[in-house]
């Protein structure tokens, strides 16, 4: 607790005790007045105060005007304890929502606890200097020891080490790092020490952006947020003038019927009407059931920029998936070596023949920045000496034809085995295909495909059990790939062979024939796919740990690239909804039935109390709920 | 141009209502106050000082709230 809230406790201990002893004093007349009158302005000065200055600033109807008319109306009717109880409960109330909140607050800047305090810097001396990570220039050298948080992107020079990156991505598995690799801030070095060049400022650096990203997220308001803004600002001056009305109408009219007026009665029943009628339950929880989701949400690695995205997450009944670095890894990996037949004794064992064929893609393709060439490198492991290789032609759609020891080799796709007049085989797998031809002969392929996550098949099982209608998958590959990994994961719908232009196109159509209140949500990977990921009503980037365009794209972020953590977003969605509804009739519904018992007269001053302040402090511990995350991926 | 600046506020109410102040102050384009994250975002005109906008922001959420800070700087 805050010095202002134990504040607030002295004075709600002090004048309930007060207020229990004067209970059982036997006391009369104008004594009990004035010594009921010290808890009452023990406890409640600071509403009357502000009671008072809201009316000379002409900002009247809120809670603090509610408040000190219904309490000086009880005291003045002469019921001095009720006066007092409803500022004692008031008070207990508005505290209780203060720690409630400060606390939730600290929750999730806990689970978020990224934020580095110091980076260390070497001095020409050796030592070591602990600077503020704001002063620290790119391309600056800093020291990362074992237990500290690496404070700023940047490029390991030395050293090797795991990093635990359950901080940013709420995944547990630790990423090794050695010299040449990037690594990000936020992540907490584990093992080895760690020199790092830093390639950017700290403002710009991973860390800061998802901090500025959670801390900015509750300033996007969701529909039901602005909802009761709108409600707040009609509803207060109704109960007032409807309080005016029960007041003086009643008894203007038994006086014109000729019956007493009575008047204490009627005043009596609109000063309870006044107190049930206090907003405060919606107004708190709302809010803090969306922050309180989205905190949620950010533990187990979802960053969700606001909390209409999280309202329109809950309603998705498309999710439209692009395939590659979403669904599938997003790295060639050679999947299958074939050498025609004949060669296979001619180069020896099927092994031997196989390494053969490799070899000679591999130094075909040395000079290539190409992804499957890249493949084809890694696949073969060693190095390349570049003497063995020479007269490296690219063609740019077919392949390309190089000198390897003294052979000629060309490698490349169906087209350039055409354009060289070759026969070749036709391949049953999946993926792209390397053909090869050694001194104008036919040799085999070799098969590149692109490896589908683990969770996929999972993830579109849950997100069809979520209640998800329709799950589609764009592509740029070609509609054999892409039919086999629909096939594969259970996708609805594929479209294949799109260039980026088209993905939008295909977003556009699926939105157009979508119903108003289903939502269309976008996964991709944050390369490439930005336009589409802004086009659909969710866009959500997946791997963003690194990628600065994704995170500046999309409106949720999915800090690891585990395709699981969709469903668990909407799970998380769902919840925080039902949550923020189920606290808007429960209040509205409460106040309504005490508004009309209150107004009937059978509803007293104590009943009014449960209604406000009892109302709202369920509301915010339902609220709470939205912060815990059941589920873990 | 935007700023964030980080405020004090006890109620969601009162956030609210130093929201709707906020944004009647003169150079003041747009602004949210979040009462989760104690933060003011103010959004100024193009030309305005900020120092001189936030001067009568201040003036304007100590009006409707008194208990409420501003910490600009």
């Amino acid at each position: 607790m805050t010095k202002k809230q134990k504040r607030v406790l002295y004075r709600i201990i002090t004048a309930a005790a007060f207020l229990a002893a004067l209970h059982f004093l036997p006391l009369e007349g104008p004594v009990k007045a004035a010594l009921y009158l010290i808890p009452y302005l023990i406890i409640g000065y600071d509403i009357l105060r502000k009671a008072v200055l809201g009316i000379i600033h002409g900002e009247i109807f809120d809670e603090n005007f509610l408040m000190a008319v219904a309490t000086i109306g009880a005291m003045l009717l002469g019921e001095y304890s009720e006066g007092a109880a409803v500022m004692l409960f008031y008070q207990i109330g508005e505290l209780f929502q203060a720690v409630a909140v400060g606390r939730s607050r600290r929750n999730i800047s806990a689970l978020m606890d990224i934020r580095p305090d110091y980076a260390n810097i070497q001095k020409d001396n050796g030592e070591l200097e602990q600077v503020d990570p704001d002063e620290v220039e790119p391309g600056s050298v800093i020291l990362v020891r074992p237990g500290e948080k690496v404070p700023i992107d940047g490029v390991v020079l030395e050293g090797v080490s795991t990093l635990n990156t359950s901080a940013l991505t709420g995944e547990s598995i630790p990423r090794e790092a050695g010299a040449g690799d990037n690594v990000i801030s936020g992540c907490v070095n584990i093992s080895g020490l760690l020199k790092i060049r830093t390639t950017k400022h700290f403002g710009e650096s991973t860390v800061s952006k998802i901090l500025d990203l959670v801390e900015n997220s509750s300033m996007k308001k969701a529909r039901s947020e602005n909802f009761i803004t709108k409600f707040a600002r009609y509803y207060t001056p109704a109960v007032c003038y409807g309080a005016l009305a029960l007041a003086i109408l009643p008894p203007l009219s038994n006086l014109f019927l000729g019956s007493p007026a009575a008047w204490s009665i009627w005043i009596e029943r609109a000063l309870t009407f006044l107190v049930i009628s206090c907003p405060c339950a919606l107004v708190i929880s709302i809010p803090l059931s969306f922050f309180g989701g989205i905190g949620g949400a950010s533990a187990c690695g979802i960053l969700v920029k606001g909390s209409n995205y999280l309202e329109a997450l809950s309603e998705t009944k498309y999710v439209v998936f692009d395939k590659t670095g979403t669904l599938t890894k997003g790295v060639f990996d050679v999947t299958d070596i074939c050498p025609v037949s004949e060669f296979v004794g001619k180069w020896g064992s099927e092994r031997e023949a196989k390494e053969k064929l490799l070899e000679y893609a591999a130094y075909a393709e040395s000079y290539s920045g190409h992804p499957i060439s890249k493949s084809l490198r890694e696949a073969w492991g060693k190095e390349i000496e570049a003497s063995r290789v020479s007269g490296v032609e690219e063609i740019v759609g077919h392949g390309v034809t190089a000198r390897v020891d003294g052979r000629e080799v060309a490698a490349g796709n169906s087209k350039l085995m055409e354009a060289l007049g070759l026969a070749y085989m036709e391949n049953t797998g999946v993926g792209t295909v390397v053909h090869m031809a050694v001194d104008g002969v036919y040799v085999g392929y070799i098969l590149i495909s692109d490896r589908v996550k683990e969770q996929s098949r999972e993830a579109i099982a849950s997100l069809k059990k979520t209640g998800v209608k329709s799950t589609v998958m764009l592509t740029g590959d070609s509609e054999m790939v892409a039919r086999h990994v629909a096939d594969q994961l259970g996708i609805d719908q594929f479209k294949s062979e799109l260039l980026p232009g088209d993905k939008v196109e295909e977003v556009e159509k699926l939105l157009k024939n979508k119903g108003v209140k289903e939502k269309l949500a976008f996964v991709g990977d944050g390369i490439n796919d930005a336009p589409v990921l802004s086009r659909a009503d969710i866009g959500i980037a997946m791997g963003a740990l690194g990628s600065d365009a994704a995170i500046e794209a999309a409106d949720i972020v999915l800090m690891d690239d585990n395709p699981m953590k969709i469903s668990l977003a909407i799970r998380i969605s769902r919840k925080c909804i039902r949550i923020v509804y189920e606290n808007i009739v429960f209040a509205l519904a409460v106040k309504a039935i005490c508004l009309v018992l209150g107004a009937m007269g059978i509803a007293n001053m104590w009943i009014a109390i449960f209604a406000d302040v009892g109302v709202m402090v369920l509301a915010v511990l339902n609220a709470i709920r939205c912060l815990r995350v059941r589920e873990r991926v | 141009m935007k700023k964030s600046y980080k405020i004090e506020v006890d109620c969601a109410a009162c956030a609210l209502k130093m929201e709707e102040a906020t944004k009647k102050v003169e150079g003041v384009r747009d602004a949210t106050v979040s009462f989760m994250t104690q933060k003011m975002k103010v959004e100024f005109e193009e030309g305005k000082e900020e120092k001189d906008v936030m001067e009568k922001v201040v003036k304007a959420c100590k009006r409707v709230e008194s208990d409420c800070e501003i910490y600009v700087s």
